[in-house]
């Protein structure tokens, strides 16, 4: 398939036609994305303040524990958010075949391209209209897949080899994740790699929520209301 | 008869008093509990001596004179009894061409039976003429000796890592010695130097036992390279309260509040000295009032400045951490969200206007 024939096959798909109303997010999906959200914005908030703390307490020490609570709130966050991500990998497996977009590209693809192509086309306002889709377009696919998917393990593997510094020597966390340490180069740079992967995922973040808003009043199928509803209804 | 540890000791003039406090110490030291103090008895007194040969390559000395002021002077003299006898080229009273032959003596006679002892690391740039040792590159002098070794000790963060030598860029290919050695058990114990009570405590481990101690991913002994500074330093209680030396001269110093925010690698560094500390156990870095620089890590001369706690990626350019990156990166993204959604509000508008206008 060349990339026009891709393109007027998209175009002309009948399950996206204008006025149609499709089921696309179950339950445990939007379930997910709403605590992620939350756990991504507590694991931002208390790792930056790890890093560099909040100016000092004044008092006994042992009348504080500031530090502590925001180490706790991270490790909390960081439980909930890897137990979830585990969720959602047995959901792809168990949900129908939207859940599953997030955990592939589909690079082979000939019609992903063409896609990818418009799409990028379309946020250089070279284009007066994007495609629709009933998941996500091809350009937020491959956003998701970077900044969710690899992140998120990435995220998880030095975060628990990390974590397991502290629980010490033979605990689950040092067995499971303690060779990404030596494998980056130590503690230190196991650390930056953790930081610059909070940034990283900042940065999605921001991107990920203009995008929302904007192909909501711009694209021509509702965007904000599906991570709500579940339902994806499409314009002309 | 061959003789043993014990026998050596006593006629350096250690009397058997001496010896079994050595013993109980040493047990001690190992985390072993007070059960295993007749265990090394035994075995000192009864195994032949395992000689100790120690090379020196590109170095500073300083783990030998770490090691050769062993907190206890007992420890101190027993170790030396051990080892004085054999090759140590700083300590050794052998010069020359003597040196030299007592060390072929050694190997040959102790062939497969011998710890080798590394202190420093061997330039491999320029067939390793930047370090010759009686005429020889260093890099050959390891090599052969570790052939008939029956394990081999790392000394320092030189041996085990590469140190201030192997720092970028490392103009003399300074290796560390696990690259240059293979098919020998080797012990890792980084520090610069190793802290001296480690450096004894691991020796007569192998001598005892016989055998290496038990080592972590990086090839460190767990006992003593098996927690964090940060895990068992005395100004942990500030840090989980928040309270942080915020100047070098300000009061939460004088208190001795926790030294995270000028730089302490103590979170990121695997070394015994908040628990077994320095010079007989008087003090060790943070609680002179200074953040631990992280010496026994791999690199710790690349990692970025000692008085930064996001230290700097050296990648992105001079002076740029990962705040200052991924803080540009998400800048830029929403400066760029901004801009694009203006122009995407000016294209809506001049569509509703086209659309206005058709009507």
């Amino acid at each position: 398939m060349n990339l026009n024939a891709a393109a007027a096959s998209l175009e002309n798909d009948p399950e996206t036609a204008a006025g149609k109303t499709v089921y696309v997010y179950e339950g445990p999906v939007r379930l997910w994305h709403w605590i992620n959200a939350l756990c991504i914005l507590v694991l931002a908030v208390s790792g930056y303040l790890i890093g560099s703390p909040l100016p000092s307490v004044s008092g006994e020490a042992s009348a504080n524990f500031l530090m502590g609570y925001i180490r706790f709130a991270h490790f909390a966050a960081a439980y909930v958010f890897a137990v979830g991500f585990l969720v959602r990998i047995y959901w792809a497996v168990a949900g129908n075949h939207h859940a599953r977009q997030l955990f592939m590209l589909p690079v082979t693809d000939m019609k992903w391209w063409a896609g990818l192509i418009r799409e990028l086309r379309w946020y250089l306002f070279l284009e007066k209209q994007p495609y629709k889709y009933v998941g996500h377009n091809p350009l937020g696919h491959l956003f998701m897949f970077l900044f969710v998917t690899v992140a998120a393990i990435l995220m998880i593997c030095t975060g628990f080899a990390l974590y397991g510094e502290g629980m010490g020597l033979g605990s689950w966390q040092d067995r499971l994740f303690g060779w990404v340490i030596p494998l980056l180069g130590g503690s230190q740079a196991t650390h930056s790699w953790h930081h610059l992967g909070m940034w990283g995922i900042v940065t999605f973040v921001i991107l990920h929520v203009y995008a929302a808003v904007r192909e909501d009043i711009m694209s021509r199928q509702t965007m904000i209301s599906t991570m709500i509803s579940g339902q994806r209804t499409f314009r002309e | 008869m061959t003789e043993t540890f014990y026998d050596v000791l006593r006629r350096q003039g250690i009397s058997r008093r001496s010896f079994l406090k050595f013993c109980s110490l040493t047990a001690t030291s190992l985390g072993l509990g007070s059960a295993y103090a007749p265990k090394i008895a035994h075995a000192m007194e009864t195994k032949p001596r395992t000689p100790v040969i120690w090379l020196e390559g590109l170095e500073c000395t300083c783990c030998s004179e770490s090691f050769i002021r062993s907190a206890h002077p007992l420890t101190k003299d027993v170790i030396l009894s051990m080892l004085s006898l054999d090759y140590h080229v700083t300590l050794m009273a052998a010069a020359g061409h003597q040196a030299e032959k007592q060390l072929e003596e050694i190997k040959k006679k102790y062939k497969g039976n011998y710890i080798l002892a590394v202190e420093g690391n061997p330039p491999l740039n320029e067939d390793g003429m930047f370090c010759i040792e009686g005429g020889r590159p260093f890099v050959e002098i390891l090599k052969e000796t570790a052939a008939d070794a029956k394990a081999v000790i790392a000394w320092g963060a030189c041996a085990s890592y590469g140190c201030v030598q192997a720092a970028k860029p490392n103009p003399t290919r300074a290796t560390p010695i696990d690259k240059v050695i293979s098919g020998k058990p080797i012990v890792k114990v980084p520090g610069c130097p190793p802290i001296a009570e480690v450096m004894t405590g691991v020796v007569t481990y192998m001598l005892t036992f016989d055998r290496i101690p038990e080592l972590d991913r990086q090839g460190r002994p767990k006992m003593f390279y098996g927690q964090r500074i940060h895990d068992k330093c005395y100004r942990r209680p500030h840090f989980d309260a928040g309270q942080f030396v915020e100047q070098w001269d300000d009061d939460n110093a004088r208190k001795g509040y926790c030294l995270y925010k000028m730089g302490c690698k103590g979170p990121t560094t695997y070394n015994a000295c908040s628990t077994v500390r320095w010079n007989d156990g008087v003090s060790f870095p943070i609680q002179s009032g200074h953040g631990c620089i992280g010496c026994s890590e791999e690199g710790f001369w690349d990692k970025g400045s000692f008085y930064d706690r996001v230290t700097d990626i050296k990648q992105f350019g001079i002076e740029a951490n990962a705040d200052k990156v991924g803080g540009t990166a998400a800048a830029a993204a929403g400066a760029a969200v901004a801009v694009h959604a203006a122009a995407s509000a000016l294209k809506k508008a001049k569509k509703s206007e086209t659309v206005t206008g058709e009507n």
